[in-house]
């Protein structure tokens, strides 16, 4: 049984790599939705998906568990997760990890700017990429590709 | 929403989508169809749940059981079979999702389906205005997949108005024109299949059968 206060647990918990952008934590993300006390006195840690098919869910349980032991892990679809809820410091670690973040929803019919050389002239290559959150694009001026993160 | 047909829907879908992987045009398309899949079984995971078992509801009915449309179980055929298909089903169950703000999958599940058929629209276009090669798969594909368009409106005819106004504006764009005097098909949500949704269960379900238990 766990004795961390939720304080502490919430901590823990938040500082959790997500297993997909091991960049991002799980609070740079904002997929942990709550830290509660459980009725018989354990902690309940309460996530919810970026996508209804995200694979990483269930390493996702098994990481909190590991620095929490004994906690329980609750998934929760609504109100349904939007990149909105990607922190400041998660987009900027994105864009230092080469991957363009979200713009604020709703989005404009912008182009997302290269993340390495910051020219607005990008194309789309594929409105899908390597997982389900991001699309792939291209810089017409420095010819990098790049992954961005999809206004979700 | 009756969580046993759509869950059935999407789950039938991820796994014709799923067939894709590896043999894709592009690899860009060969991981956008794995991602179109991954979602839809994403919601049909949660769908199913609601009903019971989800493994044994997907790995233990057999076609008689299954609720989804004839639509959805229709062989991917070639790329614009698969596009053509994935236009006019994600284009209702992007309706069908919107008409249901209340209920958590549809909400999640809607902003999932947008995405699905801008990528449905955006093919279409580019197939249907591209070659002249491109432009005759095309056709034969809607032709081939007008007869299972009925069944989708079975029991929500209030959706196919704001359906025909995305898809019919879509085809117009893409200069393709719509079947007509095309006699449809239904009998999916009674459980009468075809025999391809057999042949799909058959290797969905082998493994579970086989080795009931089994985990990675």
């Amino acid at each position: 049984m766990v004795t961390v206060s939720l304080e502490e647990a919430r901590a823990a918990a938040a500082a959790v790599p997500d297993p997909e952008l091991p960049m991002l934590t799980l609070g740079d993300l904002g997929i942990l939705r709550d830290v509660v006390r459980r009725a018989d006195g354990g902690v309940e840690v309460v996530i919810t998906p970026t996508y209804s098919g995200c694979p990483a869910m269930d390493a996702i349980r098994e990481d909190i568990q590991r620095v929490l032991p004994g906690v329980s892990v609750r998934t929760v679809l609504a109100p349904p997760w939007t990149t909105d809820w990607i922190t400041d410091e998660g987009r900027r670690k994105l864009a230092e990890h080469g991957i363009s973040p979200p713009g604020r929803t709703p989005v404009l019919q912008l182009n997302p700017r290269c993340p390495r050389c910051r020219s607005p002239r990008t194309r789309l290559v594929s409105r899908y990429g390597s997982t389900s959150c991001k699309a792939m694009f291209a810089c017409r001026d420095c010819l990098e590709p790049f992954d961005h993160f999809k206004e979700f | 929403m009756n969580s046993l047909e759509t869950g059935d829907d999407c789950l039938v879908l991820a796994q014709r989508l799923a067939e894709w992987v590896t043999l894709a045009p592009t690899l860009e398309e060969d991981v956008a169809l794995a991602n179109l899949a991954l979602d839809l079984l994403g919601q049909a995971r949660a769908l199913l749940a609601r009903e019971g078992d989800e493994d044994a509801l997907a790995y233990l009915r057999p076609p008689g059981q299954f609720r989804n449309c004839l639509l959805v179980e229709q062989p991917n055929g070639d790329f614009a079979h698969t596009v053509v298909r994935h236009l006019l089903f994600a284009s209702y169950l992007y309706e069908l999702y919107r008409a249901h703000p209340g209920d958590e999958v549809a909400a999640k599940g809607v902003k999932e389906l947008a995405y699905h058929r801008d990528y449905a629209r955006v093919w279409t276009l580019r197939l249907g205005l591209g070659t002249e090669e491109s432009r005759r798969r095309t056709m034969a594909a809607l032709e081939a997949l007008w007869p299972f368009v009925d069944e989708l409106f079975e029991s929500r005819a209030e959706l196919r108005g704001p359906w025909e106004q995305y898809v019919l504006a879509t085809l117009a764009e893409a200069s393709l024109a719509v079947p007509e005097g095309v006699e449809q098909r239904s009998g999916g949500r009674r459980g009468e299949h075809g025999p391809h949704l057999a042949a799909l269960l058959a290797e969905m379900q082998a493994l579970h059968r086989e080795h009931s238990g089994a985990t990675w």
